[in-house]
């Protein structure tokens, strides 16, 4: 007969054990991956893959440059786009939003949230592709901050809500203004908080592939013109890792490779913008 | 009591929350370089009345206030009065210290004259400078005026909080508590300074201890379940209450 006091120890060493055992499981798929695309991707990785646009079929050699470009510009357009507005619409949320409006709004972004990408792709093709007769660059800006736009707006109102209400309080009292309390206090002190959960959707949207197939469509040449079709990685890797090419496949690892320390680098930098806090001025 | 002139007079104010009056028709005047100290026990309405004095009870949700409240004859609940503009001349200071932890000492004790229009660089600096002398801190963080107020202690931060408040000269300085997150050396440095302050500005202050209450104050009021009891000069009223509900208090019966 087991003591009850033995009983408890065991049953809290076991459930310990099991909380642990999920949260390696948990992580197991990031080093797998990770490791994967190294061992692979790294081969890939010379001169020539980051200033080389893809050799023509079957050739070997070339690089990736165009889909590393376009990456940046239509992520960095998308996010020109979509931040503004995102953290806009959280402040509103979290310092005027407790009305009619406000919960319909809050509705609608979580709504937007579970919304597929590829519809949202579908959709920016009707408004924005269709209209202008042609795939562009930033159609697929627009769908990227389309759906980076409900993410930043509730972390944004979540981080503004941490905010002590006594703080609100201190700066009306002094006699600002309703908005000068907002932009200059609770904003201010959100800040760190506002530009991680914003770093995190930029990382997000970074890898996002099918709302870009029916928008930026893709290019094997160097563009930089927003209003014409432009690779992004995830494309690239889309169409060459089911291509029939072994040159196209080593490509594809590569960008993979490349495509993951992207992101993995805005992970770290929102890490580090919340550590630091504190500002003078 | 002798009709002095009056800096700031409630008139028959009476403060709601929804449809519960927090403030029942409380008519109080407070003489200019006073002290008045509003007492009571928990949940009587004296927090709540004192936030009315500076317009900060109406952003409550559901809040609203009925009767006036006289700034030097004007009625600052009047409907063409501007309470943004109100607060400027009525400091306020909290139960928790609250400075602005993204800016640092010299800009918190500055916040309130910049919204007050333009000061040049040397006049920001005077002002900064005589109000953390007012608040007594001026020695403790005169070499580290660039630092984050949170590395303060906490007697500290509630001192660079009334410095704050004192900074664009108000006439009235509201102060809620101040000394109830305190421990008792801080709270007597800031019951040293509220005598100090009563030289230029109007005070009172809400308290929940009643040796507090007669320490620093020259008026008390007594508030019981919204209504203010009792309104004398502190010395009467803590030897010779006139209502057995404040001799009660006083006393220790209830409270």
């Amino acid at each position: 007969m087991i003591s009850l006091m033995t009983r408890r120890r065991l049953l809290s060493r076991v459930m310990t054990g099991a909380t642990v055992l999920c949260a390696v499981l948990a992580l197991l798929p990031l080093f797998a991956i990770f490791g994967d695309l190294v061992v692979r991707g790294a081969s890939s990785l010379n001169w020539d893959f980051f200033v080389k646009t893809p050799a023509a079929a079957g050739d070997t050699g070339g690089g990736v440059a165009n889909a590393i470009v376009g990456t940046l510009i239509i992520v960095g357009v998308g996010a020109g786009l979509g931040l503004p507005v995102g953290i806009g619409a959280g402040v509103y949320l979290a310092e005027y939003g407790n009305g009619r409006f406000g919960v319909l709004v809050r509705f609608l972004a979580d709504v937007l949230t579970g919304t597929p990408s590829v519809i949202v792709g579908v959709f920016v093709w009707m408004l924005v592709v269709r209209p202008m007769g042609h795939f562009s660059a930033l159609a697929g800006a627009i769908a990227l901050a389309i759906l980076m736009v409900p993410m930043v707006t509730r972390t944004t109102e979540e981080m503004v809500r941490l905010v002590p209400h006594s703080l609100r309080e201190a700066a009306l009292a002094l006699g600002f203004p309703r908005w000068r309390a907002t932009a200059q206090v609770m904003v201010r002190a959100a800040w760190p908080g506002i530009v991680t959960g914003g770093l995190v959707a930029v990382a997000r949207i970074a890898g996002e592939t099918a709302p870009l197939l029916f928008t930026a469509l893709g290019n094997l040449n160097f563009r930089t013109n927003v209003l014409q079709p432009m690779q992004t990685l995830s494309l690239q890797i889309y169409v060459f890792a089911t291509g029939p090419f072994e040159e196209w496949h080593r490509l594809a690892w590569g960008a993979a490779l490349v495509l993951m320390s992207i992101v993995l680098v805005f992970g770290l930098l929102a890490r580090f913008v919340t550590r630091t806090r504190f500002r003078d001025g | 009591m002798a009709e002095r002139r009056s800096r700031l007079r409630a008139e028959q104010l009476t403060a709601l929350y929804g449809g519960t009056a927090a403030v029942k028709d409380v008519t109080l005047a407070f003489p200019p370089n006073t002290v008045t100290a509003i007492i009571g026990p928990s949940g009587c309405g004296k927090s709540t009345f004192l936030r009315c004095l500076n317009r900060l009870h109406e952003l409550a949700p559901g809040a609203t206030v009925r009767g006036h409240v006289l700034l030097d004859g004007y009625d600052i609940y009047a409907p063409e009065a501007n309470a943004v503009a109100i607060r400027r001349r009525i400091g306020m200071v909290f139960q928790q210290p609250n400075p602005f932890p993204t800016m640092t000492i010299y800009r918190n004790v500055a916040a309130g004259l910049s919204v007050n229009g333009r000061a040049t660089r040397s006049e920001t600096d005077q002002a900064v400078e005589r109000a953390l002398r007012g608040a007594a801190l001026w020695d403790e963080v005169k070499d580290r005026l660039r630092a984050s107020p949170l590395a303060l202690s906490g007697g500290q931060q509630q001192r660079l909080c009334i410095a704050r408040a004192i900074a664009p000269r108000p006439d009235v300085v509201l102060l809620d508590e101040p000394t109830s997150a305190l421990d008792p050396l801080a709270t007597q440095s800031i019951e040293e300074l509220v005598q100090e302050l009563k030289r230029e500005f109007t005070v009172v202050i809400v308290t929940h201890n009643m040796q507090q209450a007669a320490r620093v104050s020259d008026f008390t009021a007594f508030f019981y379940l919204g209504e203010m009891v009792e309104h004398d000069e502190t010395a009467r009223m803590f030897t010779a209450p006139r209502e057995e509900r404040t001799e009660a208090y006083l006393t220790g019966r209830f409270g």
